[in-house]
């Protein structure tokens, strides 16, 4: 941040519009609130186009010299292959419903944050650039030319979307806020806008299969000293397979849970319940990311990387895949994984080896989620499970954008939730399941400079945590999102202090009993439960 | 200026009407040659419309799920707000179209002293809702001058319109009703900030000029009497591509036809045609299944991506060191 807002300053927020038409108020590009422009060389490691050093405060952004033309062409094109984009540029009757649904909008009060007027930046060039009322009447129809001013104007807003899709639930219409800025992203890539969060990743997924970059024996030494904190913490000890042929189960998930806090938790408890339930199973080092930052950059990038998934479950025979907890990654492979990819014929229609069900909802692509596999093997009592030693924590369920809206996954979380943890608070009902609020960070804007944004976009759901946590003693944030746990940390500390961030299967593992393991009188942050402290359990056990 | 400019539009529409009732030969031009233009404009505009819209594929099938999707038979799911079967996205459709489903969730959110509080609000909804079931009702109405004789179901909406019995002749219901949402609608862009923010003389002029209808249809009820017999002569002329023109009408009804006739014409180039989009946003229209059956992108490309081949070539030394088994030593 250019400045740290206390969050009573941040909290100054006129909800109401300026005098001004938006036309007339020129854009503001401010610090706090963008991200960094993306390194040339990771725009030409994936061989996207115009790669060059600019920077979005500077007058000049390098463009070529036809990049008006670039531009509508690719607005043309894309026209043409979506009928989204047609009709959402077509038929909005600004009836404001949208308006203050945005978390962005809530949380700044900028009037270009209304996900209407987010949309009317591009629809004002569709207008004047496309269409005869737009090019006669101009202004008078809500029409204007595609100028440099323009552009950077949209650009700044295409970076202040989530992509969350929150807008289009209540839209009369169903317009979708993340189509218009998935495609208005693909068009600012024709000529090498990208932001160096989206980019840098995109460009290690690629090479190196996961975002972080992280070397095959990297990423394995990784999960190696996680179970290494396992055996310490629970006396079991755990040596999972990497590119192991012939496995039953190929395990994909979201790089960042290899490394950061408090993903690897959540890791770990993968681990651990696999390890319980004797799963036949193995990591790829290869598709090594369930995240998709391509995704945030075209959909051309998005099955680019996601590709590597059904290549690898066929390069080692396995019968299907797990997938782990993350948002975006469910909405890539729920909503577009089947169509981006041809069907593997070696894949089998997923069925648990535990329980013997049957996955009948993903039949076809052949990929479950953990929540989904979990929920199913707690309904049939394959788990021990104490949830006692949970007692400390006051959990409340943080639905995330993705599984709740480009999905329906509702249920299973909370389900297993509620059989792992004995106290567990709902939020306000707008503001989660399919009314959910995005954390503030998604859909690749989880960068360090852009703090501001983050905590203002981070409002709305840390407002409701704050909620539950002056009203219940809420302490603990779960999500099945590893974008969720790398930002709704520093979200609560600025908003809802005394409120930690765990993945669902962290919490599971938590209250796993399993075969072998020690008195488990700390639980995966290696922090002593409370009441379970190993002397007076010998204490105890003397008497 | 986005205000005054629509209702200038439609005071010169109402203006041009008025002179060319009073001149003979213009009465043919504004009641029978521009009803005719803007009915084919209407008709023409619409379907080109919605056959440009069809023509671009829906490469993705990318539903807003609302509601729990279908997994297991002991998680009860929610079959319309995320249906998995053809009926179950009609009922969703339905409920969409004819219940405005989206637009009856609308929360309004304030920040009060640090807090942000989600109220209902319906207003919209049923101002929306109150003004298109009217405009509806009142459009069938209007095919008594359409048909020979009157159909019995625009008899019985007659009845029911005007069950009141008020005033005679009797007030109708649905004349009070769109009135009414018409008034909520432009009051919102009126008055609250937000919508007056974000409003655009394309949000205006629909709205004035409606209005401008509802009142001359009124008007000529209450007022201005025309000459009902020679309206329903000139209409069922209209309709029998036999039109004939009588005398006089009276020039509240040729006011009341062009600005019909404008609102038809306009209505394909506008953010009306929210009529046809409607049913067509893939948001709402498809079901949930993507997992549970394979969708075809028209323009399918295969991807380019990274092999394992060309990732195991890369990092073979690598992945033997840290003992990760490799294809080829």
């Amino acid at each position: 941040m250019a400045k740290e807002l206390t969050p009573q300053e941040t909290l100054r927020i006129d909800l109401r519009p300026p005098k001004q038409d938006w036309m007339d108020i020129p854009v503001n590009i401010k610090e706090g609130i963008y991200c960094y422009p993306a390194k040339p060389e990771k725009i030409e490691c994936v061989d996207m186009p115009n790669a060059h050093k600019w920077s979005p405060v500077e007058e000049d952004w390098g463009l070529p010299e036809n990049w008006k033309e670039i531009f509508l062409e690719g607005f043309r094109e894309r026209l043409d292959k979506h009928r989204t984009f047609k009709i959402f540029m077509d038929i909005c009757v600004r009836c404001g419903a949208c308006a203050d649904k945005c978390h962005f909008f809530i949380g700044s009060g900028d009037p270009k944050n209304m996900p209407v007027v987010r949309a009317e930046l591009l629809r004002s060039v569709y207008r004047g650039e496309f269409t005869k009322a737009g090019q006669i009447l101009g202004r008078l129809a809500g029409a204007r030319k595609l100028t440099m001013p323009v552009l950077k104007e949209i650009w700044y807003y295409l970076f202040q979307c989530t992509e969350c899709r929150r807008c289009s639930l209540f839209c009369p219409y169903g317009i979708d806020t993340a189509e218009i800025t998935i495609l208005g992203r693909e068009l600012i890539n024709l000529f090498g806008l990208n932001i160096n969060w989206i980019q840098e990743p995109v460009c290690n997924c690629y090479n190196t299969g996961n975002h972080l970059g992280l070397l095959p024996h990297t990423f394995k030494q990784n999960i190696e000293f996680l179970c290494d904190d396992i055996e310490e913490f629970v006396g079991i000890k755990i040596e999972p397979t990497f590119n192991r042929k012939g496995a039953e189960i190929l395990f994909v998930t979201p790089s960042g849970d290899v490394f950061a806090e408090p993903g690897i938790y959540t890791l770990m408890g993968y681990l651990m319940l696999f390890e319980h339930i004797g799963l036949d199973y193995t990591w790829s080092t290869y598709a090594c990311e369930g995240g998709n930052f391509g995704f945030f950059t075209s959909l051309e990038m998005a099955q680019r990387l996601n590709a590597k998934i059904y290549h690898e479950a066929e390069r080692l025979g396995v019968k299907w895949i797990l997938g782990g907890e993350c948002g975006h990654m469910w909405r890539v492979i729920h909503q577009y994984m089947n169509t981006f990819q041809k069907p593997v014929d070696s894949l089998e229609e997923p069925i648990s080896p535990i329980t013997g069900t049957k996955f009948e909802n993903a039949k076809s692509l052949k990929m479950v989620h953990i929540s989904e596999f979990t929920a199913d093997l707690i309904k049939h009592g394959k788990l021990k499970l104490d949830p006692s030693r949970n007692d400390h924590l006051k959990v409340t369920y943080h639905d995330s954008c993705n599984p709740s809206r480009g999905m329906g996954m509702l249920e299973e979380p909370r389900y297993v939730i509620k059989n792992v943890c004995n106290h567990f608070y709902e939020m306000p009902e707008n503001t989660i399941r399919e009314e959910t609020f995005c954390c503030g960070s998604g859909s690749g804007l989880n960068a360090g400079e852009n703090m501001e944004l983050r905590m203002r976009g981070g409002l709305p759901r840390a407002n409701a945590v704050k909620h539950v946590h002056n009203k219940y003693g809420v302490n603990t944030l779960a999500c099945v999102c590893a974008i969720d746990r790398a930002v709704l940390p520093a979200s609560m500390e600025y908003w809802v202090p005394g409120v930690d961030v765990a993945g669902v299967s962290e919490l599971v593992a938590n209250a796993l009993i399993m075969e072998g393991e020690n008195e488990r009188s700390v639980n995966l942050r290696g922090e002593e439960i409370p009441g379970r402290a190993p002397k007076e359990e010998e204490a105890q056990e003397d008497v | 200026m986005a205000i005054l400019v629509s209702l200038g539009a439609v005071l010169a529409i109402v203006v041009i009407a008025l002179i060319g009732a009073q001149v003979g030969p213009l009465q043919y031009l504004l009641g029978i040659l521009v009803p005719y233009a803007a009915f084919a404009i209407f008709i023409g505009g619409f379907i080109w419309r919605v056959v440009y819209w069809g023509k671009s594929p829906v490469p993705f099938r990318i539903p807003t799920t609302a509601g729990q999707e279908y997994s297991f038979p002991w998680i009860k799911r929610n079959r319309f707000d995320n249906p998995v079967k053809l009926w179950e996205v009609l009922v969703r459709m339905f409920l969409e179209v004819f219940a405005f489903r989206s637009l009856f969730r609308h929360t309004r959110a304030e920040l009060r002293g640090g807090n942000l509080i989600y109220g209902p609000s319906k207003w919209l909804w049923l101002g929306a809702l109150m003004f298109h079931y009217s405009f509806l009702v009142i459009a069938l109405r209007h095919l008594r001058f359409f048909v020979q004789p009157t159909p019995e179901f625009v008899k019985t909406i007659e009845n029911i319109d005007g069950m009141l019995q008020i005033g005679a002749p009797h007030m109708y219901l649905s004349e009070v009703m769109l009135l009414t949402g018409l008034a909520i609608l432009l009051g919102r862009r009126f008055f609250a900030p937000r919508i007056r923010y974000i409003s655009l003389a394309n949000d205006y002029f629909p709205l004035f000029l409606i209005i401008a209808i509802a009142t001359t249809g009124i008007l000529m009820r209450f007022l201005f009497r025309v000459d009902i017999v020679g309206v329903k002569e000139l209409v069922l002329g209209l309709a029998s591509f036999h039109p004939t023109l009588p005398d006089g009408i009276g020039a509240m009804f040729f006011i009341h036809v062009l600005l019909v006739s404008a609102l038809l014409a306009y209505f394909p180039f506008s953010k009306l045609m929210h009529m046809g989009g409607v049913f067509m946003s893939p948001t709402r229209n498809l079901v949930n299944n993507t997992r549970m059956k394979r969708h075809v992108n028209p323009w399918w490309t295969p991807p380019k991506f990274h092999t394992y081949e060309e990732y195991e070539e890369e990092y073979r030394d690598l992945m033997k060191e840290a003992g990760i088994p490799v294809e080829r030593e």
